[in-house]
């Protein structure tokens, strides 16, 4: 071989690796990425059942119900609409009514929120980061409202409180 | 009083810095020694100063200094000690202390054992070094002062997140920062050289032992990382493809594939431009994890307390110093000559081949983990990239580079023999491909692709096998003449075999455990049973207990192998008082390299648990694997040639006696 074209092995080697791995990357996103939705876009958007989202929220006060096993269902809301959820598996540490979560998951066909994740950041503010943007934006949720409690609380204990 | 001690060393340490910044690259322009001198004593000086600093944190944490803003958010007195001293870096402001301290440790090394290098390289390359330490003084001094005080001071501490007091913690960020701040060293190296406008096989000799000493540091650190989540958090995984792994993750691929590039240069004086890049955008990557992990634009265990003017200001410092290098790069690079020639078929179109690989694989990592952040700044939209795309994009990449790895040792420099590697490491080959079938008929068969996945694990440690006993030319030669050819290798070519079996191990550990494996979620009542893995479960019921800062409930089980008792596990559910913030702590009984891991959920009505149950045979050799391959770069970085310090008398010496030393070269 020339040297000219051992050049040009290399490059068209190179070239057609780095095709593959952008078609691998453009139809890895149009497979697996999911969205994020809070209850009220859902009122908006209709999510085709099968399909993967994230659905975040609060989760709603005396909602959570132990059924079947290690069956567990309970509502996710954000003060305009609400979303019920059920989940087979172990809750995360900080899954606790009235505060923030994220599931992943799909609708069945009776439109009901099948969860296979429940998300824990490990954080005792346990606010995820999406859900608190958004309730923020919507101003149904304030940052730091914990603050200044009693010593011995954390400072950083700003677990928010809903606005009624 | 200690405490203003630190805070004053860290103003001098700024103060130094910037002295280094900047004197001793102008006595590398005008050739004047005394300031270039100054590059080594001003470092030295400036790694004490930030020891001295940090020294001040930690005994502020020791001693429980509750009138000191860090410590009383992230320490308890009645913590164990070993978390205090741990805790300084459990937290932003210690954590960036930790970093720089790591940093200025490096340029501190490079002064002392980088007395051969040529003087004005040297003075550029701490030069560079101080620019990075003086953008993070700027950093922790304006944004992240971990000496402020509080007046009055608090009785008691806030505790430390609870999730974090755990030795695996300890451990894993000091070991991260050895690698992922050791590549500095090869960023300011490669500035250095841009700067100079002059490169050569030298160069990459220097970079080598740098190179290979941080990305040993960071092969452990992540392999530490992970085994902590896995343990720690409870959910039974390894590795969730976690922006924030894949931050400490991404530089460990560039690192990889710096560590092979600078070898051809090192050899063959070819892929000089290349290499100087590829050690830019590894300590690009390093720095973007910093972000990543520091600005809080991700939420995980890793970010603390967020601050936006944090986040904004470690953005400038990526921009300046990763778009400063680029403009460097583009305009310096041309000058820089290219070097040998090689066919594709060699042992350099082999390196090649690995970094393209490993340069693409981590660009799919880099778009999987910002496209959801720049999506989110650009329209809003906010999507999450999980584990089936890095599944899909990163493990499909990775498959050819893990079949080629062992036919790369087999090929020659300049002009290799592929039908010829073929021929000698078909047998390796074929008896890779039978472990994978026995392996899997014995746990009970499996998947055609999982058998496959078994049999590349094989074919790693097996052609690792393979390069050794060609060296030696086991076989053709008598045993004791083969023998003693082993034992003359140089130690590179032992740590290069045995860092290949160990990637071998982690990927027979990867496909076996998730192959094999098995989970189960049931509630369990008091007394029930349950088979995992061959293995029968008993819940025997629960117990309170207390730790120093933690009250706990434990479940006691009682694991048996057809009847025999083996042993007893506990899993519990802490709450650790000072946070209110409750944990789980698993369960974990290993037999030989599998475990079985049992988590706690939550209580159900009329007594009992919920109860996680994972088998998983085989995950020990994830971890294992990487700390072989941590072994191979400790090995090869105790080779002569590359022994930081002596490469130019060694250098000749080893050339003139290279056709006796290393014969299957």
């Amino acid at each position: 071989m020339t040297r000219k074209q051992k050049r040009l092995t290399v490059i068209l080697g190179g070239m057609s690796f780095i095709m593959v791995a952008v078609l691998l990357v453009m139809f890895a996103f149009s497979q697996s990425v999911a969205y994020f939705f809070m209850p009220a876009d859902l009122a908006k958007t209709d999510v085709q059942p099968g399909t993967r989202i994230r659905l975040g929220g609060l989760v709603a006060e005396g909602s959570v119900k132990r059924g079947q096993g290690s069956t567990v269902s309970f509502t996710v809301t954000d003060g305009t609409g609400n979303v019920p959820v059920t989940y087979t598996g172990i809750l995360p540490d900080l899954f606790r009514e009235g505060q923030g979560v994220v599931t992943e998951g799909a609708f069945d066909v009776s439109h009901k929120f099948v969860a296979d994740s429940v998300l824990a950041k490990h954080d005792e503010k346990y606010m995820p980061k999406e859900v608190a943007d958004r309730l923020k934006k919507d101003g149904v949720w304030e940052d730091g409202s914990g603050k200044g409690m009693a010593q011995g609380t954390n400072k950083a204990d700003g677990q928010g409180v809903i606005k009624q | 009083m200690i405490v203003e001690l630190g805070h004053y060393a860290l103003v001098l340490a700024l103060a130094t810095a910037l002295i280094v910044s900047i004197l001793p690259m102008i006595g590398a322009r005008r050739g004047d020694v005394a300031l270039m001198t100054l590059g080594t004593t001003g470092s030295i000086a400036l790694f004490l100063l930030v020891a001295l600093s940090f020294g001040a944190l930690t005994w502020a944490y020791v001693v429980s200094d509750f009138s000191v803003n860090n410590v009383w958010e992230n320490s308890h007195s009645m913590m164990p000690l070993i978390y205090k001293y741990s805790g300084v870096w459990g937290n932003h402001e210690g954590s960036m202390m930790l970093w720089l301290l790591i940093l200025t440790l490096f340029s501190a090394l490079v002064a002392v054992f980088g007395r051969n290098l040529p003087e004005t390289l040297k003075a550029n390359v701490l030069g560079v070094q101080a620019w990075i330490a003086s953008a993070f003084l700027f950093f922790i001094l304006l944004t992240s002062n971990p000496f402020l005080r509080l007046n009055p001071a608090p009785a008691e501490g806030q505790d430390l997140n609870p999730v974090l007091q755990d030795l695996g913690l300890a451990v894993h960020p000091p070991l991260l920062y050895l690698g992922y701040v050791g590549f500095s060293v090869c960023f300011s190296f490669a500035v250095a050289a841009l700067i100079e406008g002059r490169i050569d096989a030298a160069w990459a000799r220097w970079v080598r032992p740098w190179t290979l000493a941080a990305w040993t540091f960071l092969t452990a650190g992540i392999a530490m990382g992970s085994y902590w989540a896995y343990y720690e958090l409870g959910w039974g995984g390894w590795w969730f493809w976690d922006p924030v792994e894949n931050a400490s993750f991404m530089p460990w691929l560039a690192g990889t594939a710096l560590l092979h590039s600078a070898l051809v240069m090192e050899k063959r004086e070819a892929l000089k431009i290349w290499t100087v890049l590829l050690a830019i955008m590894t300590f690009s990557l390093s720095l973007l994890g910093t972000f990543l992990v520091r600005s809080g634009v991700l939420t995980s265990v890793h970010s603390f307390a967020t601050d936006p003017t944090r986040g904004i200001f470690i953005l400038c410092i990526l921009a300046l110093f990763i778009g400063g290098a680029f403009s460097l790069f583009a305009w310096r690079a041309p000058m820089l000559k290219a070097g040998g020639l090689f066919a594709p078929i060699s042992r350099e179109g082999g390196l090649v081949l690995n970094n393209l690989i490993l340069t693409v694989a981590t660009a799919t990592v880099l778009t999987g983990t910002l496209y959801p952040l720049v999506l989110e700044t650009l329209t809003g939209e906010k999507i999450s990239v999980g584990a089936p795309f890095f599944n899909m994009t990163f493990g499909l990449l990775m498959l050819p580079l893990l079949i080629a790895v062992p036919f790369g040792p087999m090929l020659a420099w300049k002009r290799g023999d592929l039908l010829g590697a073929l021929q000698r490491i078909y047998v390796f080959a074929a008896l890779a491909l039978a472990a994978g079938f026995v392996f899997a008929y014995l746990k009970g068969g499996g998947p055609i692709l999982s058998i496959f996945g078994l049999a590349l694990g094989f074919w790693g440690m097996f052609g690792a096998i393979a390069d050794l006993w060609y060296r030696g030319n086991f076989g053709k030669l008598k045993f004791s003449v083969a023998f003693r050819r082993l034992a003359g290798l140089p130690r590179s070519a032992f740590g290069t075999a045995i860092a290949h079996f160990g990637l071998g191990v982690t990927v027979l550990g990867i496909f076996a455990a998730t192959t094999f494996g098995t989970e189960t979620v049931v509630d369990m009542k008091q007394g029930a049973t349950v088979n995992a893995g061959g293995y029968q479960v008993t819940f025997d019921g629960m117990k309170d207990a207390a730790g120093p800062n933690y009250t706990e409930q434990r479940a006691h089980f009682t694991v048996r192998e057809g009847g025999a008792v083996i042993s007893d596990v506990w899993s519990s559910k802490r709450l650790y008082t000072a946070r209110r913030m409750p944990t789980t702590e698993a369960g974990i009984l290993t037999m030989a390299l599998s475990q079985l891991y049992v988590s706690l959920g939550d209580p159900i009505d009329g007594g009992g648990m919920v109860v996680r149950i994972w088998w998983k045979p085989f995950i020990l050799c994830i971890w294992g694997g990487a700390l072989v391959m941590m072994f191979g770069g400790f090995v090869s970085l105790s080779d002569r040639r590359l022994r930081v310090g002596a490469p130019n008398r060694k250098a000749k010496a080893v050339k003139a006696a290279k056709p006796v030393m290393e014969p299957a070269e």
